[in-house]
């Protein structure tokens, strides 16, 4: 048989001579090797303090973004909830009265937009099909609850913080969530061009 | 009758004696939870990886938080077990492993006015004797522990505890036989004095120290003859029903048996609280501070011989069982008789000259 690599060894069944017998010069041997051990570098990451630096196109945890002003961006087209493979997405859409144009960016608006992270599948579907850029997936990940309805995110736990009242907070989901998506268009575009 | 005895109790002695067992045990607990601690800290250094470092600073903590644990963790005793035994078997594990460090002398003198305290609970004049008597009877914390469980896995564990120490307990004990030879006596304290002069028993007896470190490790049930406690071919091995403190007690007793066989090898072989490079007798500081600093030359060398154990233990894997006696009983008892003759017509060729 033709071996896959070279690095295969034939094993020595022949009896151990006197000097193998004394186990001394190998158990030296090894602890010499574990030894050399003391000075290597640790590898370890200490997670919760130090994290892997993510991939552009990991995909996280949901967030429903804002504009600069702070208007929600989403409009409660459904687009997202019909994309959704797992039907994770519920919405319930209301139009905008006289005084809330701060609140709101058009005319229509999600008074209420679940997901279901237990059902989600973080395929980033409804990331793309959304046309006003109002649902991203970012970098956060492992939600932890005691009980299943905790899973269940609404509203108030998916949308980021509004610049008006939490600039640093804004500045941070912005930049760590809302990414370039022409970057991740470009990353996957490159090997389809060449060929 | 009851009068006159207590006329002869010497109280000043009862109550130093009793404050030295208080504080070599207590120092022999701290060492073995530390132990513990080091064993994961070495294991992680060795690995490539930090180790415990979450509890207190460098993990220091950890020992504290893992005893929290097994004492807040539910008590059970499998309905099918003898009960008394399975109660008894940790107790006399745990009693045994402490018991050894009656006789060792942990320091020379230290004269506080004009009462004399000297660094060891007991001198006996057959101190190695006890130790050995000592060590055997924690084979019963095994076995029991093993037999009451009232488990299969927990009984072959037992049964092959039990016949290792005991295949074990010959080559150490012919081992020492030579090196009492050397020494002349079997208390520990003379064995120590004698080395203070002549020299580390270590130079005269290298043959004897190998193979009674090879029996230590196999006494202790340490890697690489853990087969009582072989996870992957006896699921935990003799303790495998116990749960809480009892199993904190077994796990317990293994270390405190790490470190006073740590503290016996070096009081032995390497000159017990003996500094080295150092004339005790001719030097000008106080008795006292000597008799401290030999203690943490004692200390030292028992550290580095359990830091030992525990590089020994992450380097090599598990002897098989066939080949564990065939070490035990072909390899090492021939080695330790030899050893034992030549030594002994060394001794008698140097007493009396050629030919005896």
């Amino acid at each position: 048989m033709q071996a896959l690599t070279n690095r295969a060894k034939q094993v020595d069944r022949s009896p151990m001579n006197f000097w193998e017998r004394m186990y001394l010069p190998s158990i030296i041997k090894g602890m010499g090797i574990t030894f050399s051990h003391v000075f290597k570098k640790n590898p370890t990451i200490h997670y919760p303090e130090q994290t892997r630096p993510f991939s552009k196109v990991f995909r996280g945890l949901h967030v429903l973004n804002r504009d600069e002003e702070g208007r929600e961006r989403c409009t409660a087209c459904g687009l997202c909830a019909v994309a959704c493979p797992a039907e994770a997405i519920t919405m319930e859409g209301a139009e905008r009265v006289e005084g809330e144009e701060t609140l709101y960016r058009e005319e229509k608006y999600a008074a209420k937009y679940e997901i279901n992270m237990l059902r989600c599948i973080f395929c980033g579907l409804c990331e793309e099909a959304c046309p006003k850029d109002a649902i991203y997936l970012s970098e956060t990940f492992a939600p932890a609850n005691f009980n299943r309805k905790g899973f269940i995110y609404g509203k108030d736990d998916l949308l980021i913080p509004d610049p008006n009242k939490d600039p640093e907070g804004y500045q941070k989901a912005a930049a760590g969530r809302v990414r370039e998506k022409v970057d991740v268009v470009e990353t996957y575009s490159k090997p389809g061009s060449n060929s | 009758m009851i009068d006159l005895l207590a006329i002869m109790v010497d109280w000043a002695l009862v109550i130093e004696k009793l404050i030295l067992i208080v504080i070599v045990v207590s120092i022999s607990l701290g060492v073995a939870m530390y132990s513990t601690w080091a064993e994961r800290k070495v294991a992680g250094i060795l690995q490539d990886r930090p180790g415990p470092n979450r509890a207190g600073w460098f993990g220091l903590l950890q020992p504290v938080a893992d005893a929290v644990k097994l004492f807040s963790k539910e008590d059970i005793i499998p309905s099918k077990a003898n009960k008394i035994l399975f109660v008894l078997g940790p107790a006399l594990a745990m009693l045994a492993a402490v018991m050894t460090s009656a006789v060792i002398p942990w320091g020379d003198k230290i004269t506080i006015g004009d009462y004399t305290v000297s660094l060891q609970i007991a001198d006996l004049n057959i101190g190695m004797l006890y130790v050995f008597a000592v060590v055997a009877m924690g084979v019963y914390g095994v076995m029991i522990g093993g037999w009451a469980s009232n488990n299969k896995f927990s009984l072959l564990a037992a049964i092959r505890g039990a016949s290792q120490n005991i295949s074990y307990e010959l080559a150490m004990g012919l081992s020492l036989i030579a090196l009492i030879f050397v020494t002349g006596s079997l208390s520990l304290k003379d064995i120590v004095v004698g080395q203070q002069t002549n020299g580390w028993n270590i130079i005269y007896q290298p043959l004897g120290f190998l193979i009674f470190i090879v029996c230590a490790f196999a006494e202790c049930n340490r890697t690489p003859f853990d087969l009582p406690e072989a996870e992957n071919e006896l699921n935990f091995g003799y303790h495998q029903e116990y749960s809480s403190m009892k199993l904190g007690f077994y796990l317990f007793a293994e270390y405190i048996n790490m470190f006073i066989s740590s503290v016996i090898m070096a009081t032995l072989y390497f000159g017990g609280y003996d500094i080295p490079f150092f004339n005790e007798a001719a030097s000008t500081i106080s008795p006292n501070i000597i008799a401290f600093l030999g203690f943490g030359a004692l200390m030292t060398k028992a550290i580095i011989f359990v830091l030992i154990f525990m590089w020994v233990r992450w380097t090599i894997p598990r002897f098989r069982y066939d080949q564990l006696m065939n070490l035990g009983w072909k390899s090492l008892i021939p080695l330790a008789l030899v050893n034992m003759l030549i030594t002994a017509a060394v001794v008698l060729f140097l007493k009396l000259g050629w030919p005896f």
